[in-house]
Order: C-alpha cells, then structure tokens, then sequence
C-alpha cells in the first residue's frame, strides 16, 4: 500500500516514452505521406505504437515485460528502416524523407528506453546480475552500429570518410583469410611474445632491483629515460636492427611494456606496511619466504595494473611499428597500405579486428585479476563477499 | 628469587635505547632493569611514549637497544628471534586478506616448516582455543574486528611458543569485547602456563591479569616500579569489585602519578 504512492514513473522515462511514442507516430506518417509504406510495414508501424503505448502501461507492474516489449518494438522499427535501404528498394523514387528520420530518432528512443528499464532492474540473483550485465551493453552496442548505419546511409555518407557497419562486415566476410593472417603476423606474434618478454623482464627487474639497492638507484632512472622514448623514434631503429619481421615488432612491444610493469612492480613490492613485514620477521622468515607469502601477494593489484595498461600499450606499439617496414603481412601493414588505395573498409575491418583483440586480451586479465586479487578492497563487492 | 625453581626467561640489565632523530636524541628507553620468570604475567603500563612498546620490541628484536644488556631464554634477542621462542601478537590484527583464517594460523607454521598433518591440527586446535571454530574458512574482512584479534592470538598460539608478547592487542576493541578476551587470555594463560609480556595503558586490564605489573615512566622511558600482584591466579571478571583489586590498581595510579605520567606533556 505504501508502495502505491510512490512515483513509478521517473520524470526522464516520462518524456522518453512520450516522445518516442510521438516520434513513431510522425515517422510512420511520413512514410505513409510518401507512399512509403506497404501493408505489411503497416501493420508493423501499428504495433510499434502499440508497443509503446501498453509498455506505458505495465512499466508499474514489471521493469522486464516492458523493456522487453520495447526492445522488440524498437526490433520492428529497425526491420522496417532496414527495410527502406534494402537495395531495390522504393529508394530511388523517394529520398529519405522527414519520416525515415522520425523513424530512426523513434527508433532510437525505444531502445533507449528499453535499457533504461533494463538498467534500474534490482536483483539479488547473481545470474541475473550476470545476464543484464551483458544485456544492456549488448543493446547499448548494438543500437550504436545501428545509428551508424541508419545515418552514414540514410545521409549517403561518402565511403572514403565513414563506411556504414553493413559496408564493413561484409568486407570483414569477404577477407577472412587476410585478416586472419594479418591478425597471426602481428597479434599472436608481436604482441603476444613481446608483451611476454616486456612484462616478464620487467617483473624480473623489479625483483633484482629489490634486492640491490645499487640496482635501484642506476637503473630505475635508466627505465625512465626508456619508457621516455618515443615510439616512432625506436620502431624504425628496431626494424634496422632485428629485421623487418615481427621480431622487431616484439622488439618495440618490449621496449614498451617493460617499464610500466617495472615501475608497478616496485612500487607493489613496497606496498606492504611495516606491520606486516615486522610479523614476518618475528617468525624468522627468509627473504625469499616473504616475497612469496607477503611481498607478492601484497603487489599483485599493482601487477595486474601493469597487465592491463600493457595490453594496450602492446597492441599500439605492434602496428604502429609495421607503418615503418614490414613484410606485405600484419594488421599496421594492411592498415597503411589500403589507406593509400581508399580502401577505409577494410581498415575498418582491421580497426574492428584490433578492438576486439585488445577487448578480449583485457577482459581475459580483468578476469584473471578478479580470481586473483578478489581479497583487495576494490574487488570485495564484486562476487566473494 | 628462584623460590619455586623457576627460570629466568627474560632478564634486563641497565638497558638503554636512544633513536637519533634530527632534532637530537631521543632517549626512549633508559636505565631499565627487568627479570621475568617462567610463568609470569608481566604487564607494561605507562602513558603514551614512556618506552613500553619499545621494550617490547627489544624483547622481539624488532628493534636494538643502543647499550646494556637484555637476555632471552638465556640468549641474545636476535638469537631467540631465530630460535622462534616467541609469539608476537599487534596492536592490530594483521592477518593477511588473502588468506582465510586457517590459513592466516597456518602461516607461521608455514614458514617453520611445520609438516601438514600437524598444522592441520594445530590449526583446529587453536580455532577452538579462541572459540572460532566455524570461521576457519571466512576470509580476515568477513570478521569483525574482535574475532580478527582472537584470529591473530590464535596465530601466534599456534606456533607454541613459551612466550607470549602482546603490545595492546586490545587497545582498538570495545568494553565489552574486551573484558570477553581479557577473561578468555587468562584462562588460557592458567591452562597452558605460559609467560607473557602484555602492554596495555588501563590500569584495569593491567591489574585484572598480570602477576606482575611494571609501571613505567616517559623522558626518558624508564621503570618506575614494579608491583607484585597478590590476587589468585584463578580470576573471574568479579574481582575487579574487592577491596585488594582496587587497592592495587590504586597502587598503579600513583605509581604512574609520581612517575610524573599525568602531567601534561611540554
């Protein structure tokens, strides 16, 4: 009964539905006004603003059965616009009107509202969480290309300056093999065997330097003056030195990575407070003993840090270092090439290669420092506690 | 002294400890004679900087006296330290987050080379000392802060020692949870007769569980006095009502009043 007065609606989800229920209104009659729109489309348009309309309704009872019927609805709305750029389309007769736009910006709001439901959902189950976690993003994304699509061709955008997400995939689908070879050439050997060596010396480093205080005061200043070093500077001196091969694409990931994990892992191994180190001193413990049992432990947010910020750094270093001499393979190689022969779909498929490499490569460590350092406070509220 | 043919565990003769700072020197523990038997229960008392924790880390040579002389178990400190003939227990808890109780008391046992079989026990054993049986598997952030301390007693038990340092390691809890531990270290204490140093600043705790009670003084930190306590071994939290109680912790009061402890500090 107390809940009843409670305002339901927030004053933002107000205006959203109102005006997305308003902009399909107008879309769907400008297409009609045009002699836009067949039977079918129609009835399509028809549930669209039904759609609206009822979630309105039982946004009170239940946040899921109105995003989802905003979800779909919003689903209709884009069959229809894909519809109307299909090729063979009534395209030609007529350009897009004043309803393709208020379709598209009706479009759009539905989806946004539909995430707005979706994301003001509570729940306690961790599955759920899980599932709205990959939701809302998906939905999120997946609107973003769509607007991409719907603007850079409903706009005919020339290619040269921004291909459309369609124009993309369907380069992406035809050039599988290329990419596939240029992702071995410059991810699975550059990036992966350099950023292995980089981080793996670093830490390396850290330890003799934390064992030598001779070490810290000559070399620490030296890594500075490495990290200082500007990319474009060392590639071409790399590839003079080992080659034009991947290694010395590694070459230069190494020379990249190497500091930050340097600099991370001292500054993890000081971490500990003297608390704890005088705790591990009372029971007699080697130097060795407490590395492993406090030092490391205590330093593995800060590695992981290092980890992280590497694995963008690596990707970066690998092809920006082709641009400067490489075999006719690698994702930097492609990607200067076919700028040169206005092929920016196919850059764009290498782009879309490298994002997603590079989102995987970081998720995996994300994860990874989840398991592992799921006692440090910044990670308690995720999961274990 | 040796009445019951009792050994000297600790015993402190003429020891000094001066730390060089840049304003000068600061004399934090001078002229301190101290002998400590098998079996007692010696607390330090004292205001804020009259050296009681730094007497305390000498003991456990976490920190080096600059002059005179200090034997443990017949050795140097440094050598004891080695020999692990202590348990040390904080101020706070400092169990390490990423290990879970029983592995935060398997620790020490650990790094002793303690074999698995009988850390596994040591480990059940000692839980169940401090009356945290069923938390072996939570992790140190999943406690309160009392059951983290009885977790740290519980690691530093497990190691056996003969000899228990403990620098206030109630100082940050309640009352109420620590008159609870007060209660249950001495009866652990008069069940396993070990010798413990305790550090604390309330005359209460102080009276309520030591056998000897070292009252110390600060500029420099030195000894004021030491009283001997004539109340039982056998203690409840009642007697903290009798006439000798209070007519002890009324000793300390002004054993800690001429040493000058309640004045303000220039």
């Amino acid at each position: 009964m107390v809940n009843a007065a409670k305002p339901i609606f927030s004053r933002i989800e107000r205006i959203l539905i109102i005006a997305a229920g308003l902009s399909a209104v107008l879309g769907l009659t400008g297409l009609i006004v045009q002699g836009n729109l067949d039977g079918r489309l129609t009835v399509a348009g028809a549930v669209i603003v039904l759609s609206v309309y009822l979630g309105h309704q039982i946004i009170v009872k239940s946040r899921w059965s109105c995003g989802t019927l905003f979800t779909l609805a919003s689903l209709l709305a884009t069959v229809i616009l894909l519809e109307k750029l299909a090729p063979g389309s009534a395209k030609e007769t007529s350009p897009h009107g004043w309803g393709y736009w208020f379709l598209v910006i009706a479009a759009w709001l539905i989806a946004w509202a539909a995430v707005e439901q979706f994301a003001s959902i509570r729940t306690l189950s961790t599955a759920v969480q899980w599932f709205l976690r990959l939701l809302i993003p998906l939905l999120f994304g997946s609107w973003l290309l769509l607007g991409w699509e719907f603007v850079t061709r409903g706009l005919d955008v020339p290619q040269v300056l921004l291909p459309a997400p369609s124009v993309i995939a369907e380069r992406f689908g035809n050039s599988m093999p290329i990419l596939w070879a240029d992702f071995k050439q410059t991810f699975l050997k550059a990036v992966l065997i350099g950023y292995a060596i980089g981080c793996g010396a670093g830490f390396i480093v850290a330890i003799l330097i934390d064992r030598s205080p001779f070490l810290q005061r000559g070399l620490l200043p030296i890594g500075n003056l490495v990290s200082a070093l500007p990319i474009v500077g060392v590639a071409p001196i790399m590839v003079m030195w080992f080659g034009f091969d991947w290694p010395s694409k590694a070459a230069v990931v190494i020379v990249m990575t190497f500091f930050p994990m340097l600099v991370n892992t001292v500054a993890g191994l000081a971490a500990s407070n003297a608390m704890q180190r005088d705790l591990m001193k009372t029971y007699a413990a080697s130097y060795w003993q407490t590395l492993f049992k406090l030092r490391l432990p205590e330093a593995l947010p800060f590695i992981f840090n290092a980890l992280k910020i590497n694995s963008t750094l690596a990707l970066i270093g690998a092809i920006v270092a082709e641009f400067f001499g490489t075999p006719i393979v690698g994702m930097g190689f492609r990607i200067s090439t076919e700028v040169g022969r206005m092929n920016v779909d196919m850059v764009w498929a290498e782009i879309a290669v490298a994002a997603v490499a590079g989102s995987l490569f970081y998720g995996v460590l994300a994860l990874l420092e989840r398991l592992f350092t799921f006692w440090h406070p910044s990670m308690r509220n995720s999961g274990h506690a | 002294m040796n009445v019951n043919n009792r050994s000297s565990v600790i015993s402190v003769d003429n020891l000094s400890l001066t730390f060089e700072t840049r304003d000068g020197p600061v004399h934090a523990l001078s002229d301190i004679d101290l002998d400590v038997q098998d079996g007692d229960f010696v607390s330090l008392i004292g205001p804020s900087g009259c050296g009681k924790t730094t007497l305390l880390r000498v003991i456990a040579d976490l920190e080096q006296a600059t002059g005179g002389s200090m034997l443990v178990n017949g050795v140097t400190p440094a050598e004891a330290r080695i020999n692990r003939a202590y348990g040390y227990v904080f101020q706070a808890a400092s169990l390490y987050p990423w290990r879970t109780i029983a592995n935060n008391i398997a620790l020490p046992l650990e790094i002793m080379g303690v074999d698995s079989a009988t850390r596994k026990q040591r480990i059940e054993d000692n839980l169940a000392l401090v009356n945290l049986t069923d938390f072996g598997k939570k992790y140190p952030w999943q406690l309160s802060g009392g059951m983290q301390q009885r977790a740290s007693i519980a690691r530093a038990l497990a190691v056996e020692p003969d000899l228990l340092l403990m620098d206030e390691p109630f100082g940050a809890l309640d009352e109420i949870v620590r008159d609870h531990l007060n209660e249950q270290l001495l009866s652990l204490w008069a069940k396993t007769n070990k010798t413990v140093v305790f550090v604390t600043h309330s005359i209460p705790e102080a009276v309520y569980l030591s056998t000897h009670i070292v009252v110390m003084s600060p500029r420099p930190g030195r000894i004021h006095d030491v009283i001997v306590s004539d109340l039982p071994r056998e203690r409840s939290l009642d007697i903290r009502e009798t006439p000798e109680f209070l007519k002890l912790a009324n000793r300390v009061r002004d054993g800690l009043r001429a040493g000058h402890s309640y004045d303000e500090a220039v």
